[in-house]
């Protein structure tokens, strides 16, 4: 099973998301209130983390352990980033969880949000359905 | 071991999150993100002839065992890490809270309003279905997550990333600030 590894990084995501409390709804009510620095940490010392390690495949030009070039996919601009980014941002702070957390908070025992994933599912399905009618 | 149990700081949590990205990158040419498993979902679940679903997900798997290792981390940090302590939030967070009327603040969510006897409220179902609705909705029109974009795609420095990421911390501080003390009161 070639996707088992894949498991495996997803485990240990899920387990810092919880114990860092990301996935508490409290969490983001105080980061969206301005009121801790915990969540701008997290996001922001993430982000430098993975910056430096990109520059450092790229720089060196290390290969995966298959021995392929690394891809990263280059993201086209289109207004779908702002409208859909709007919408996620005001959905964010009802849920208090992003897509990641959902699925922590699931296994986290929080059974209910299993209803709330089911309800992203069908907006990810709602915005298929209606895509070529959105503006982007 | 006492260090496991106790929440873990920022300092620590950040760092461990960013290494996500070089560890998916270098063990299978993967960019970390994760709400394209919910579209996914809907490929192999209700196609329904809809283009945007019409693809192979089967080659795209990997992103769903991504997921169910976040479920099973989840569990395991829960059950045996006590993951699920009282969150400490800054007590002037939690007094304006409890004046909108949020009660409980046992857990990592708020079970006053997360349960599933709130379902069948007009609250709850804002909360638990509503808000999914557009976090789903708006995840897959923006094209992407907190670790889509303001993760994998800004420390690969794609602006489009960016742009999404201010549009993310707007929409939830219009929530946080001017709509959500109404929510919270229904």
């Amino acid at each position: 099973m070639k996707n088992i590894k894949y498991l495996f990084i997803g485990l240990l995501f899920g387990i810092v998301l919880v114990k860092s409390q990301v996935v508490s709804w409290f969490r983001i009510q105080e980061m969206f209130r301005l009121q801790a620095f915990h969540m701008y940490g997290i996001i922001g010392s993430a982000i430098i983390v993975a910056l430096l390690f990109i520059l450092l495949i790229k720089r060196f030009n290390i290969k995966t352990l298959s021995g392929e070039q690394v891809i990263i996919p280059t993201k086209k601009f289109n207004w779908g980033n702002v409208y859909g980014g709007l919408i996620f941002g005001l959905g964010w702070a009802i849920t208090g969880a992003c897509p990641g957390p959902l699925f922590a908070q699931i296994g986290g025992g929080f059974l209910v949000i299993g209803v709330t994933l089911l309800s992203a599912i069908a907006g990810t399905w709602v915005y298929g359905l209606l895509r070529d009618k959105l503006p982007h | 071991m006492d260090f496991l149990k106790q929440p873990w700081p920022w300092y620590v949590a950040g760092p461990l999150i960013g290494l996500v990205v070089p560890a998916l990158l270098l063990v299978g040419n993967k960019t970390f993100g994760i709400s394209a498993s919910l579209r996914h979902i809907c490929a192999a679940c209700l196609p329904a002839n809809i283009s945007f679903f019409k693809y192979n997900w089967k080659n795209e798997s990997w992103n769903l065992f991504f997921a169910a290792g976040i479920i099973l981390g989840g569990f395991i940090a829960t059950q045996y890490l006590s993951g699920n302590q009282p969150v400490n939030i800054n007590p002037q967070t939690m007094a304006l809270l409890k004046q909108q009327g949020v009660k409980n603040f046992n857990g990592l969510l708020p079970s006053d309003i997360f349960s599933f006897k709130q379902l069948f409220t007009l609250r709850g179902f804002v909360f638990i279905v509503v808000g999914g609705f557009m976090v789903g909705f708006g995840t897959r029109y923006a094209g992407g997550c907190t670790s889509g974009h303001a993760i994998m795609g800004i420390s690969s420095l794609q602006w489009p990333s960016m742009v999404a990421t201010c549009c993310f911390m707007i929409g939830g501080f219009v929530m946080t600030w001017f709509i959500l003390p109404y929510l919270l009161q229904l």
